[in-house]
């Protein structure tokens, strides 16, 4: 609980340069992005397409069009979108929770979502038939993620307010049950379901199209949006639901709108990339160190930086074993992993 | 290797892949580990011997009515023995060893036959278990009539491209690089690989699938069906860019015939074969 306010901003620009910088980053990195990849495409070449819908004609192959703007756009744009989506979730998640070692998984989203693709998956192909598509396996992971977070969300409200205490408890034993349900699925999975189980728990943007850029667009970067109001409510809520509400918050209604968020910013993300971990957990943990914990300012940096890592990680995922790729899940966290542990080490040293 | 050299010494008893020799007398009651081994049962006639087999045994469809003993990686001594088996034959990546060597331990000959996908290997496996079940001479004419079927498979000049497909790896395509089964048949089919850049079957970055642009994409029917049907498979952005696909040329095999290097890879070679020659 202490947690935030040991926690101080490592730097010290002025406020504004440094969401300067940020953005500026971000942008950098989405341009780097989209410039890089197994197929060289030149820099001039990429500018060139990139203006071709403003009336230019682009001196470039039918390979390098299709590369560019059936590919790698629309990639590039969904991992940044779903990188903010993620990280801001997880920085609602742990002010919800009053806890820095909160993660939205906790809610049960992520675990109710792979149960829930790889019953797609497994039983899928037979019983569905041509549904057995990306698209059904998106839709049930993100009806999956839904379900269990509703059913944490039942186990921990009593007498209409939802207990925080509970949630945490009732999440772990939701995770749980999930997670033996998977292990049975795996128990009958033949070689490529366990393929493609696995895989899609690594996470990966490389499925990206234009269409699931739309949907991250409209059902991720929009209620992430809409819940930047909450930030004031959150920093009351850090003091406790009775000072919280002696300065006029209504607690259970913000609770509700962040579980909310967080299940379809989470949810949607998931359907659309697998689980992608860590990043929830360790963005705003980078966030708070840039800009304080103040929510007013954790929240945007998070899906700043969260937009700016999981690009990053991607570019990474898509170009270090080129023609072959990584999971981009597998990237965030091998590098989330020791900066958390870093962080750990550095805030024991500290107490 | 050693499974090249499965040496055939008197009526019923075989070399192993393990260089063990095992001896079978008449087995009635033989339980099979691997879909492979299962298919040439079938395919010898002697079904009637099986006792039970694992869940990769999927062809012919029949073999899926018999008591399962589960996947073949990971298979349970108590099951084992519970069907009371004469002759277990299993493919040398059925496990976990501690399970094979407390059933072996039982008393219950243990034959482990080669996994690796050539012609040679095939003709191999097809005479230890024709060997073991006491149908040499049906054996022998599956041998002969997988040499007919590869016989004159010429290559077309130059050599179409191909890339196998073996699903969805996260948002990316599997696809089989060098050293997989699917490679060597699409080899013996007069095909060459379009991905060789590295081995087994790994998600490949959707951009290097355009660029390789294969002259052939090939999948196998349960890989078509997870992934939701040709259809599906073609709406893939980056599958829809590839001239393959724009033409049409989707071959779907099914899966055993494809990758198992059992009793149909002359067959399933000839029918790849006239799929790749235009």
């Amino acid at each position: 609980m202490s947690g935030h306010a040991s926690v101080r901003p490592a730097l010290r620009f002025g406020a504004a340069p440094l969401w300067a910088v940020s953005s500026l980053a971000v942008g950098v990195l989405v341009l780097l992005s989209v410039g890089t990849g197994a197929v060289p495409i030149g820099v001039s070449t990429v500018v060139a397409l990139l203006l071709e819908p403003l009336g230019r004609v682009a001196e470039a192959s039918e390979v390098e069009a299709t590369v560019l703007w059936a590919l790698r756009l629309p990639r590039v744009l969904l991992a940044a979108v779903v990188g903010g989506g993620l990280s801001l979730a997880g920085a609602l998640t742990q002010g919800l929770f009053r806890n820095p070692l909160a993660d939205p998984g906790l809610l049960g989203v992520s675990a109710g979502a792979s149960l829930a693709a790889a019953l797609a998956l497994v039983l899928g192909a037979g019983a569905l038939g041509a549904w057995a598509s990306a698209a059904a396996v998106s839709a049930a992971a993100f009806l999956g993620g839904l379900a269990a977070t509703l059913l944490v969300v039942a186990i921990a409200t009593v007498d209409g307010r939802p207990a925080v205490a509970t949630m945490l408890l009732g999440g772990i034993a939701v995770n749980a049950m999930a997670g033996a349900g998977l292990g049975l699925l795996l128990t009958v999975a033949d070689d490529a379901q366990l393929r493609s189980i696995t895989f899609w728990m690594l996470g990966s943007v490389a499925g990206a199209t234009w269409p699931a850029v739309g949907v991250a667009v409209g059902a991720v970067l929009l209620p992430a949006v809409l819940a930047l109001r909450w930030a004031g409510a959150l920093d009351a809520m850090l003091l406790g639901a009775t000072d919280a509400a002696m300065v006029g918050v209504d607690t259970v209604q913000v609770q509700r709108g962040v579980v909310a968020v967080v299940a379809i910013v989470v949810g949607v993300c998931t359907s659309l990339c697998g689980v992608v971990g860590f990043l929830g957990l360790v963005v705003p943990h980078l966030a708070r160190l840039l800009v304080g914990p103040s929510h007013r300012r954790l929240l945007p940096m998070s899906l700043i930086l969260g937009a700016g890592l999981l690009t990053a990680a991607d570019l990474v995922a898509r170009v270090v074993v080129a023609p072959a790729e990584l999971p981009v899940g597998l990237i965030t966290t091998l590098l989330g992993g020791p900066f958390f542990v870093g962080l750990l080490l550095q805030r024991r040293g500290r107490a | 290797m050693i499974g090249l050299l499965l040496g055939v010494a008197l009526a019923g008893t075989v070399t192993d892949h393990r260089g063990t020799s095992v001896t079978a007398s008449s087995p009635q009651r033989v339980v099979a580990l691997g879909g492979t081994l299962t298919e040439i049962v079938y395919a010898l006639g002697a079904q009637a011997q099986l006792a039970g087999v694992d869940a990769s045994s999927v062809y012919p469809q029949a073999a899926t009515e018999q008591p399962q003993v589960g996947y073949y990686r990971q298979v349970g001594a108590e099951g084992l023995l519970s069907l009371r088996p004469d002759l277990i034959i299993a493919s040398e990546d059925a496990g976990p060893p501690e399970a094979l060597a407390l059933v072996e331990a039982a008393g219950v000959p243990l034959a482990v036959l080669s996994s690796e996908p050539s012609v040679d290997a095939a003709k191999g496996r097809i005479a230890a278990v024709a060997t073991l079940l006491d149908r040499e001479a049906k054996g022998e004419a599956l041998v002969s009539a997988m040499s007919a079927a590869l016989e004159g498979l010429a290559p077309a000049q130059p050599r179409p491209r191909v890339v196998f497909l073996f699903g969805r790896g996260g948002g990316s395509l599997l696809v089989a690089g060098s050293d997989t089964a699917a490679a060597a048949m699409i080899e013996l089919a007069g095909g060459v690989s379009a991905v060789s850049e590295y081995s087994g079957y790994r998600p490949l970055t959707p951009e290097a699938l355009v660029a390789a642009d294969p002259d052939v994409v090939v999948s196998t029917t349960r890989v078509v069906e997870g992934l939701g049907g040709v259809e599906a498979l073609t709406a893939i952005p980056a599958l829809a860019a590839c001239r393959a696909v724009l033409q049409g040329r989707i071959v779907v095999l099914d899966d055993l015939m494809m990758l198992g290097f059992g009793p149909r890879t002359g067959e399933g070679a000839r029918r790849l074969h006239e799929a790749l020659t235009p």
